[in-house]
């Protein structure tokens, strides 16, 4: 057992472009459900609409990577829009079921056969990092020796993802101490007393779910170049439920909750794959191949997800950075 | 009233110049006739053959109704009359299958409730929609109109926070006359059933609106606030606002009221001021009961009973006999 390689490990990952991606997309989402009250099952396929976006103008059509980020930006509201229009004004749970069927027929659609010669079916893009590669002021490997390191580039994508990720922070707290964040909230605790007094409820929902699916966005970015490629599998449904826990875990409706379940969530998650699959690999494993084989192991960090998640719904339902007094109102 | 007059100092708000005399639009009711849907000297609501139906059942059939400026209007009627829901068409929340209103001669077909609200027409609601997370200074603060800061890119570029204070100060006034102030930084949900009550009427007020409707104010409310209630609904009267209220209490109605709709299956059957309604025959029959202006005290009580009692003999005795 060497915990000094799992310590190592978890902090990879934790601070990581794999937790950049999903605390952008729990910003997204804690706008949506933590500030609004909207119930976003299709997360993950904002993220598929801009990743495409920003791969697809240097590939298929043969323009720059950065243009391609814009539309991808600018996609992202479409996709809001197309999805708030018939939803917005019904009940919550009709957003919810919309959403999730969305983010599947898109990534059934990019990923189809009869698409594969633009969007490369299930295979995917590739070959579009130059330019973003080109900007790398990074060499050799960087981080703490001894403790954690990573290479240049992924240190490179990070950079740029916790940039993001801070101006988003600063961002949502500028927006959610305002005028404009009252109302949101209001809108999450009753629609009809907001509609009363004078607010278009419809018109801010609408602007909610724009300002959420862009933060997606900025996530579907990070996941195209993080891997230099990309395919509709970086972008299965559990990619939103992931963001969810994520959100769960910090707190939702703060702003830093988040992050700090981005980084808790991912260092838990390699943390406790490692641990198992040192505990039951080598010549004589921890745990003898008879209670469990190293196949079976792989799954165990899951199992353990499950129970931390309903310990913390048990013990401290309100996240890392919630306070417990809100949700005692609820119970009333 | 301290807070008076502040109250209309936000300037953007719609409403303020049209402030009515309270007591000469009191005065101009002597004149009106005592029949459904009669015409009054100065209306500020006017309705048409509004007809709302769930399915088979007509809960809204109203020919024609005006509302008086500057008074209380009382609208009462069993349950089941169709109050609240003229309530939610008027103000927006409902549509009907026919009909025309319009407020301020301004008509209101199709117009969302956000605008009807935004208009000056702003309404609380029976069961209180108080927005429970949010401190209770929070939930006044919401109630301001014209925010440059419920703008997206001004609450991001913009400062609004000048607008804020004035906001919050007037926050704090209201709060104080409706007896909250030490609530303040509360949370709205941790607020009793009264009290939740008084904060749906002050933030309300912090849209300066020139009509207030209220369903059901007193409706769960204990005899000593209902007390301060009634003061403060009055207070909104002098201010010169309109007052339009749904409520079952005819201590209420007839303590404060300068004029009483009755609406019965849909329709109004009766208008007139208290005094007059609560004499009206066909009211005492279909929502007062006969026995609706004296006390339950004993010897009344033991001649009910007594009377009660002597139809039950009277009854089993001719069932024995079959």
């Amino acid at each position: 057992m060497d915990f000094q390689t799992i310590l190592s490990l978890s902090l990879q990952s934790a601070l990581g472009p794999t937790a950049v991606i999903y605390a952008l997309a729990a910003i997204g989402l804690n706008v949506h459900f933590g500030y609004t009250g909207l119930l976003n099952f299709g997360q993950a396929g904002f993220m598929m609409v801009a990743g495409y976006a920003l791969v697809s103008f240097p590939i298929v059509l043969g323009l720059s990577l950065w243009l391609g980020a814009l539309a991808g930006l600018l996609l992202t509201v479409v996709l809001a829009l197309l999805l708030g229009v018939p939803t917005l004004r019904l009940r919550a749970d009709y957003l919810a079921i919309v959403t999730i069927a969305a983010a599947e027929i898109i990534r059934q659609s990019i990923g189809a056969a009869t698409l594969s010669d633009t969007f490369g079916g299930q295979d995917g893009l590739t070959g579009f990092i130059e330019p973003f590669r080109a900007l790398n002021p990074y060499t050799g490997s960087i981080g703490i020796p001894g403790l954690v390191t990573w290479s240049a580039f992924d240190f490179w994508v990070m950079t740029v993802g916790w940039v993001l990720v801070a101006i988003s922070c600063v961002v949502i707290w500028l927006l959610m101490r305002s005028p404009w964040g009252r109302v949101l909230k209001s809108i999450r605790e009753d629609e009809d007393a907001v509609r009363s007094l004078g607010k278009n409820v419809y018109s801010y929902k609408m602007q909610a779910l724009m300002l959420g699916g862009l933060f997606g966005a900025l996530a579907g970015f990070i996941t195209a170049l993080r891997s230099a490629s990309i395919g509709p599998s970086f972008f299965a449904t559990d990619v939103t439920f992931f963001a969810y826990t994520v959100l769960l875990i910090g707190g939702a409706a703060r702003v830093l909750g988040p992050v700090a379940g981005s980084i808790i969530f991912w260092f838990l998650i390699s943390g406790l794959g490692i641990f198992f699959a040192q505990a039951t690999g080598g010549a004589d494993p921890l745990i003898p191949a008879s209670i469990m084989t190293s196949t079976q192991a792989s799954l165990m960090r899951f199992i353990f997800l499950g129970l931390g998640l309903m310990l913390l719904m048990i013990f401290r339902p309100q996240g890392i950075f919630g306070d417990r007094r809100e949700l005692a109102i609820d119970a009333r | 009233m301290p807070a008076e007059q502040t109250t209309a100092a936000a300037g953007d708000t719609p409403g303020n110049g049209s402030r009515a005399d309270s007591t000469a639009a009191r005065e101009a009711l002597n004149q009106v006739d005592h029949r459904p849907g009669s015409a009054k000297p100065d209306p500020i609501v006017v309705a048409d053959n509004v007809t709302r139906q769930f399915g088979g059942l007509t809960a809204v059939d109203v020919e024609h109704v005006e509302i008086q400026r500057g008074v209380i209007t009382a609208l009462i009627g069993p349950n089941g009359a169709g109050k609240t829901t003229f309530f939610n068409v008027l103000t927006g929340f409902d549509k009907p299958q026919s009909g025309t209103w319009s407020f301020n001669g301004r008509p209101l077909s199709g117009v969302p409730a956000y605008q009807v609200a935004r208009m000056g027409m702003v309404r609380t609601f029976q069961l209180t929609k108080v927005l429970a997370k949010l401190h209770v200074v929070e939930n006044m603060r919401l109630g301001a109109t014209g925010q440059s800061g419920e703008r997206f890119l001004s609450a991001l570029l913009q400062r609004w926070g000048g607008q804020e204070r004035q906001i919050t100060d007037k926050a704090d006034k209201l709060l104080e006359r409706f007896l909250l102030d030490k609530k303040r930084n509360d949370f709205a949900g941790s607020l009793s059933g009264g009290q939740r009550k008084l904060l749906e009427m002050a933030r309300a007020l912090m849209a300066d609106p020139e009509l207030v409707m209220l369903d059901e104010p007193m409706a769960g409310v204990n005899p000593a606030l209902k007390q301060s209630l009634l003061g403060h609904v009055k207070s909104l009267r002098d201010e010169g606002r309109t007052v339009l209220f749904v409520e079952h209490d005819m201590d209420m109605v007839r303590d404060i009221s300068d004029w009483v709709i009755v609406m019965a299956q849909g329709t109004i059957v009766a208008e007139g001021p208290p005094d007059s309604v609560m004499a009206n025959k066909s009211v005492i029959d279909a929502y007062l009961g006969s026995h609706h202006d004296q006390d339950l005290s004993e010897d009344v009580e033991e001649e009910i009973i007594a009377a009660a009692e002597a139809e039950i003999a009277g009854t089993t005795k001719t069932e024995e006999r079959k």
